[in-house]
């Protein structure tokens, strides 16, 4: 356990020392920015339309805002991952340090552990800056706070999914453009998968559109925890952790 | 302390590391020569437990590399060739990330990280960025994240390539000095190198062990004959050539005249003695006394191909022992 915080912590410092954890926050802060300005906006002209018609409907700030703007979030975060897990493992492998790495006494899976977790905190607090926009909502209005928190904790795993499987890729090549590009494919495909299911009805055309990492999501960005998708989400992670210990395994017989 | 039979490794279609087998004892400096390609880096990498044997098995200090190479891992300390730094880290943060990987207690980390710094000298470099540092810093900082553990054993692949004379003194007297804790295997392309640091020498070339002895053995053996450079000129400028071949190899001792490219009217040769003469002072009484200028005259070294030609032709007997072990196992 120990060793899979020495490697996280030092892959955190990696990002933190450079430019990359500062770049990403920001892409992110506009990017994130401007949907929530979007959804804001077209509340607030709703608001005043209904209220000028006299029917004074009953608007909610979960049901507009922040759903649509975490649903938009979460197709942000396939932009995102690749630029965060594109280095993981390719720059060890280009640099040579694996060698010190996997020399070490430190299993493979805490090393590929270390390293997923540290992406995952580095993207939590990518995460973490949209946060600000919500903080407005609560100022101004009376959100509800739990589907809000159900919310981030679906963009989380779904992260994580996706990191793991960034960390597959960033594995099995020396070249990080070429990790960051893979990856980037792979996580647009996870994404549309459930397109499928527009003109396949049939039992493959389900278990298809299953895989499909953003279908899950709905349900979260409703607020609603489901146990059936917390483990799809799960399930999927340690998929994408175990291929990613068996790539680094095949290093060594292969190198 | 280390044990390696019938070690071999095979890639997709060449073979490595070919039926080596050697021993080292503890408190050794054992120097691993051969030219690039030899084999020299894969055996390392099986040492360290980076890769696995495709057969044959190795030990490092009792435990074996493939079922217990966690055991191996703690006990060993590695510089590969480029040393495994991250640019972006300080030399005093990256040192004490090593330190907490090869699992140095937490008590002990400062004050080790503080002792390895005074002795690889990068103590004065400490808060720096290591993509800052040159080149012999980098080498000194990667020889301190190798023992920064304290490891039984130490294996260094190349600690010098790349550095300038005056850095290539001060790493081999750092490896010296390292001798007495620890069992260090270290290998080389240069042969001076080893006749300066190693107690031992394993001389390996495509994959194969060709001589294994301690190095006054193996520069006697080779020193028995010895190979002069003489560039000699006539005195009113012109000379003949095969007239001076001639009459050097008329000296006693001499094996072998070949003649070398000269400048400025200078004619170079190279003198080759036979076993256990030495012929120099010979030589230069030749040449003077038949009149003409002697300008230089100094002892070549043997070149690491000589060295292979001489180990695999004149003396097959160590050839055919490593054979011979082979075919017992």
């Amino acid at each position: 356990m120990s060793n899979i915080w020495i490697i996280c912590r030092k892959e955190l410092k990696g990002y933190f020392a450079s430019p990359i954890a500062y770049g990403l926050m920001v892409f992110f802060a506009l990017i994130a920015g401007y949907f929530f300005y979007a959804a804001t906006a077209f509340f607030v002209t709703r608001g005043m339309e209904s209220q000028m018609m006299g029917r004074g409907m009953p608007m909610d700030m979960n049901e507009y805002i922040i759903r649509p703007v975490l649903m938009n979030v979460s197709v942000i975060g396939l932009f995102l991952i690749p630029m965060i897990t594109m280095r993981l493992f390719a720059e060890e492998k280009r640099s040579g340090t694996i060698e010190l790495l996997a020399t070490s006494p430190v299993r493979d899976i805490e090393i590929i552990a270390g390293k997923w977790l540290a992406a995952l905190i580095m993207y939590a607090c990518v995460l973490a800056v949209s946060m600000l926009n919500m903080v407005v909502l609560f100022i101004y209005g009376k959100p509800d706070i739990g589907p809000l928190l159900v919310g981030y904790l679906g963009l989380l795993l779904q992260g994580g999914c996706l990191l793991a499987i960034g960390s597959f890729i960033s594995m099995t090549t020396k070249n990080q453009i070429i990790a960051g590009a893979g990856t980037f494919a792979i996580c647009l495909l996870l994404w549309v998968l459930d397109w499928v299911s527009a003109f396949n009805t049939s039992a493959s055309g389900k278990v298809i559109a299953y895989l499909s990492v953003v279908q899950h999501y709905e349900p979260f960005s409703k607020g609603v925890l489901d146990s059936k998708d917390v483990i799809f989400y799960l399930s999927f992670i340690f998929f994408g952790l175990f291929l990613t210990s068996r790539a680094m395994e095949s290093l060594r017989w292969r190198s | 302390m280390i044990k390696v039979e019938g070690l071999t490794k095979r890639y997709a279609r060449t073979v490595a590391v070919d039926n080596v087998s050697f021993e080292v004892s503890k408190g050794q400096i054992i120097g691993f020569l051969g030219p690039n390609g030899a084999g020299k880096t894969t055996t390392m990498r099986i040492l360290t437990c980076f890769l696995p044997p495709s057969e044959g098995r190795a030990e490092v200090a009792g435990y074996d590399v493939t079922t217990q190479s966690m055991d191996v891992k703690k006990r060993i300390g590695y510089l590969p060739e480029v040393p495994p730094l991250y640019p972006e880290m300080e030399v005093e943060e990256y040192l004490h990330f090593v330190g907490r990987l090869k699992r140095v207690a937490k008590a002990d980390l400062v004050p080790r990280t503080n002792e390895v710094m005074e002795r690889c000298n990068v103590a004065d470099v400490r808060k720096k960025l290591i993509s800052k540092l040159s080149k012999g810093y980098r080498q000194r900082v990667g020889l301190a994240q190798a023992i920064i553990h304290n490891p039984e054993v130490l294996i260094l692949d190349e600690p010098t390539a790349g550095l300038d004379p005056k850095q290539i003194i001060e790493t081999r007297d750092l490896i010296r000095r390292l001798a007495g804790d620890h069992t260090i295997i270290l290998s080389t392309h240069i042969l001076p190198e080893v006749e300066h640091t190693c107690e031992k020498v394993i001389i390996i070339n495509k994959g194969k062990v060709v001589a294994t002895d301690s190095v006054e053995n193996l520069t006697s053996r080779l020193r028995g004959s010895e190979a002069v450079a003489v560039e000699v000129s006539g005195r009113n400028g012109d000379l003949g050539v095969a007239a001076v071949q001639q009459r050097l190899e008329q000296v006693s001792g001499v094996s072998r005249v070949v003649g070398k490219e000269g400048k400025d009217g200078h004619s170079r040769f190279e003198v080759e003695s036979l076993q256990g003469r030495h012929i120099r002072p010979d030589l230069a009484r030749a040449v003077v006394e038949s009149g003409w200028n002697l300008h230089e005259l100094h002892p070549v070294a043997f070149s690491l191909e000589e060295i292979f030609l001489q180990l695999t032709s004149a003396d097959t007997s160590a050839e055919a022992a490593t054979a011979a072990q082979g075919g017992t196992q």
